[in-house]
Formats: C-alpha cells, structure tokens, sequence
C-alpha cells in the first residue's frame, strides 16, 4: 500500500493536519498567527544548514526553529514590541537561509521544494517522521490540554489553579516547532501557517466549546489534504497549494453559510 | 485561624519595587478590603499570594491545603475562542453538572450554564468568574476589583452576593476596591496600601446619614460603606496629587 506515492502524499498530509488543527487553534485564540508564521519562515536557515552539513532536513529545521521561537518569546517586551522582533528575526533568517543555499554550488538544489513543499515526494522514512512529529505534539497538547486552556484565557488564573504559564507557553513553541519541521515536506515554509489557521478558523464557525473546535478544525484539515492532493492529481495542479485552496474554500463555504443563517435569523 | 500570612514581602518588577515590607494575615472567615490609588501594589499582593509575582524578600505562608478561590482584575476571551459558561467553569477542575448549577446559584446566575462566555452582559460575566471561583468550595475567594464596570447598583448586588457566599460557605475573603473611599459595608477590615500599608481600620457604615444616601443612591440596600483615611504619615508624591 505504502508504495503508491499518492497513498504517501495523503498519509503524509493526514499526519501534519492533525497536529496542526489543535495547535492551530491556539495559535488563533492567543492571537499567534504571525508568530507561526515567523517560526516557519527561520526555518528555511535550518534546512541551508542542515543541506551545509549532509545531514537530514528534520533535525536541522526543528533546531532553528525552536531557537527562533525561543529567542523571540525570551527577548519580547525588552524595548521592542514582538511583531518587530518576529519581523526581524524570521526575515533574517530567511535571506540568510536563500544566501546560504546558493553557496552550496556542489548539491543542485530545487528551493521551491522546500518553500511550497513536495508532498509527492514523501518516502516511507519521511512519513515515519512527519507521523512520529504528529504523534508528539497531539500527545503534548493532550496532556496538557486544561492547562494551556486555562493559561490562554488568563494567566493569573493559570496560576492560581496551580498551572505556570510559562511553561505551557514553552510547551506550544516546541509544538510549533516540531510542525513546522514535520509540515516543511507537505505544503512547504510559506504556507504552513495556513494549515494551522484555516482549519481553526473555519472551525469557529461550528463549535461551542475548546475541544470541538479543535475536533472540527482537524476534519477541516483532512477532508482539505485529501481533496487538494486529488485535485492536485486531477488538473495537474502544485500539491500544497492545492491543500491550502480546499481549506480556504471552506472556510468561505462556513462563513457564508453562517451569514446566510445570521439573516434568516 | 489564620490562612494566609504574608511576612515583610516587597514585590519588584525589574528596579520598578511596587510593595515593600507588607505584613498581613487573613484569617479565617474574615473579609477584607484592599484600597489604594493606582500603582499601589493591590494588584501585586494578590499576584504574590497566588504565587504569579516572586518576592524580592519575605514570603508568603498559607494553610496546607489551603483551596483558593481566584476572581482575576480582567478576562477577556478573544471571540475566536467558543465556550459555553459550564465549560468555562470545568476550565481546571473535573466537577459535574450538578456542581456547576449549584455554584451558579450561588452566585445569582442560575440559567447561563449552556450560554456562550461572549454573549454575556458584563453584570454576568463577572458572576460566572464567581461561580468559577466557587467551584472547588474554596477556603479563601480572592477578587481583583471584581466590579469593575459595574454601576453603583450592579456593584451592590455584587457585594451583597459576596455576604450571602461568605454566610453560606464560610470562607474568608480578599477583595480589592478600585474606590479609595466607598467599600463593601461588610468588610471586618480595610487595608489602604500605597507601596506599604498606609492604614488599617474598620469601614463606617452610612446607612442614615441623607448625604451619603445622596452619594450612593437608595438602591444600593446597605451594600456599600464609606471608608475614612486615617493616615499618620505623609506621601510627597506627585501622583496622590490628584486624589
């Protein structure tokens, strides 16, 4: 079965979607939408270097991720506001990543593979560490689901239920990181910050409660991955972008549906 | 019995020192009130007894296992954050849906449960915090300006569910008035902090004097207190300027 790229492909999307519909949620109440954004950009340095060195692409990517997401988380609110930091640290990050690859004259390098990603090209290794990635992060953000609750919504309260913010908040930056680096194959640098929003955002427009949007929102992101790569497939279109049009679409559909309602009502 | 016991704590945020060498204790079943002009430490003090805000020096004891009850100054929840009142009070802990009524009722909201956090009315958001508060049966409640908001009636029946909390459970609280002079009538004691404790006393109760009653309205049943300063230092500060 795993030797159909396709079956591949479509695991493979399976896999980040439903790391990135639980996170991607609390990237969209905490208002981080930029900050994954960032994360993802740096991460195109981690994949120059790790290429540098001749070694694996996840590693590397996970490595610079998370000591952008670090630094940034540490260094805010010390003189400059954290968007200007996110600006200056993922912008840099990215054009001295471009610099460094083109000083690899020795490899030919298809760049376009890393920043739209290559989500036909996923071998059984790739899909073991994409799924493996996943596995983590659903498992983290499971465990400690009320806590990052409870520290999303105050974090005074947080710490009056006997919870550190802190923590939790070092606990969503590593989660970021890991998908970041996991989604890089699957739709690529600039547009994993849509697999994490889009889903969420069309989920809000269904759910009542945390735990259903977050349900919601990985539906949203598996129906959009396998719809894409089949239309991908059909019209000969590019695999990631693909995925991210689905989920855009239905994101409208639910809007729209909902103003719909909103009238009758 | 005393529960909570604060011994000489200052509170800094970077060279920025908000409350040096506060003692108090809270004891059992107490209320107590906490005003003072803005920048005054209020805040800090009820973050240091949560354990949000480090000490510089002193510390905090409280009573092993001592259960508190947090009414936080402001929440706000974004609006692309969907939770109904009963999810909101199970946010930490695990009770069931008889346990959400009931601390509904207690504090005067009993049919929200299956409401939307952001579709409330200010007045009963800041009841559902309460009944969230409520919900583990608390030793102490503490409450950061938990009026905030309110007018002066929707802030007497505030207070007045507040009494009726503390006479059907027991416990004991710490609430902070963003009013430097009209209290909760209730109040055993009022500590006014600047930095340090300014002064301690009992707040008078103005029931039949006719300016007071000008002053706070007929609607407000008693709820509310004056609270006379009676400093025997003096701040040459320019910010108490305005006060």
């Amino acid at each position: 079965m795993l030797d159909d790229f396709m079956t591949r492909a479509t695991l493979a999307g399976i896999g980040v979607a439903g790391a990135a519909a639980p996170l991607g949620c609390f990237v969209v109440w905490r208002r981080m939408a930029y900050f994954g954004d960032a994360t993802a950009h740096a991460a195109i340095l981690g994949v120059a270097l790790s290429l540098a060195f001749e070694m694996s692409i996840f590693p590397g990517t996970l490595a610079v991720a998370l000591i952008m997401a670090l630094t940034v988380t540490q260094l805010a609110g010390r003189g400059y506001a954290m968007d200007t930091l996110l600006g200056v640290m993922a912008h840099s990050s990215l054009a001295f990543g471009l610099v460094a690859v083109s000083f690899l004259s020795g490899i030919r390098i298809d760049l376009m593979a890393y920043l739209f990603g290559d989500i036909l090209a996923v071998s059984r290794t790739d899909l073991l560490v994409i799924w493996g990635g996943a596995a983590l992060v659903i498992a983290l953000i499971t465990w400690r689901w009320s806590a990052l609750l409870a520290s999303t919504l105050n974090e005074d309260l947080a710490h009056a239920s006997g919870f550190d913010p802190k923590r939790e908040r070092l606990i969503l930056t590593l989660c970021l990181a890991i998908t970041v680096a996991v989604a890089i194959k699957v739709v690529g640098v600039l547009l994993i910050a849509a697999l994490l929003i889009i889903p969420a955002a069309a989920a809000r427009v269904a759910a009542r409660t945390p735990e259903a949007m977050a349900a919601i929102a990985a539906g949203i992101g598996i129906l959009s991955t396998v719809a894409g790569l089949r239309g991908a497939y059909i019209f000969d279109t590019p695999a990631g972008p693909s995925i991210v049009c689905v989920a855009a679409l239905i994101f409208l559909v639910m809007n729209l549906a909902r103003w719909r309602d909103q009238e009758r009502a | 019995m005393t529960l909570i016991t604060v011994t000489n704590l200052s509170v800094a945020y970077g060279a920025n020192t908000v409350l040096r060498n506060v003692d108090f204790t809270l004891a059992s079943g107490e209320i107590v009130t906490i005003v003072g002009p803005n920048g005054s430490g209020k805040t800090s003090l009820l973050r240091a007894i949560i354990g949000a805000a480090q000490p510089t020096t002193g510390q905090v004891e409280t009573k092993p296992g001592l259960k508190i009850g947090y009414v936080p100054q402001r929440l706000h929840i974004d609006q692309t954050l969907p939770i109904t009142v009963e999810r909101f009070l199970r946010l930490t802990d695990r009770v069931p849906e008889k346990t959400c009524k009931q601390a509904l009722d207690a504090a005067g909201v009993p049919d929200l449960l299956k409401r939307q956090m952001t579709g409330l009315s200010g007045g009963q958001f800041q009841r559902v915090l309460l009944a969230r508060a409520l919900i583990n049966a608390p030793d102490v409640l503490l409450l950061d300006e938990a009026t905030q908001g309110l007018d002066q009636p929707g802030s007497a029946a505030f207070y007045r569910q507040i009494e009726a909390v503390r006479e059907q459970t027991g416990c004991s609280i710490l609430m902070i008035s963003h009013d430097l002079h009209v209290v909760m009538s209730a109040s055993d004691r009022v500590i006014c902090l600047n930095g340090h404790v300014c002064c301690q006393g009992t707040p008078a109760v103005v029931a039949s004097a006719p300016e007071y009653r000008a002053l706070f309205g007929a609607g407000t049943g008693g709820a509310l207190a004056l609270y006379r300063h009676e400093h025997d230092h003096h701040h040459d500060h320019s910010h108490e300027a305005a006060e």
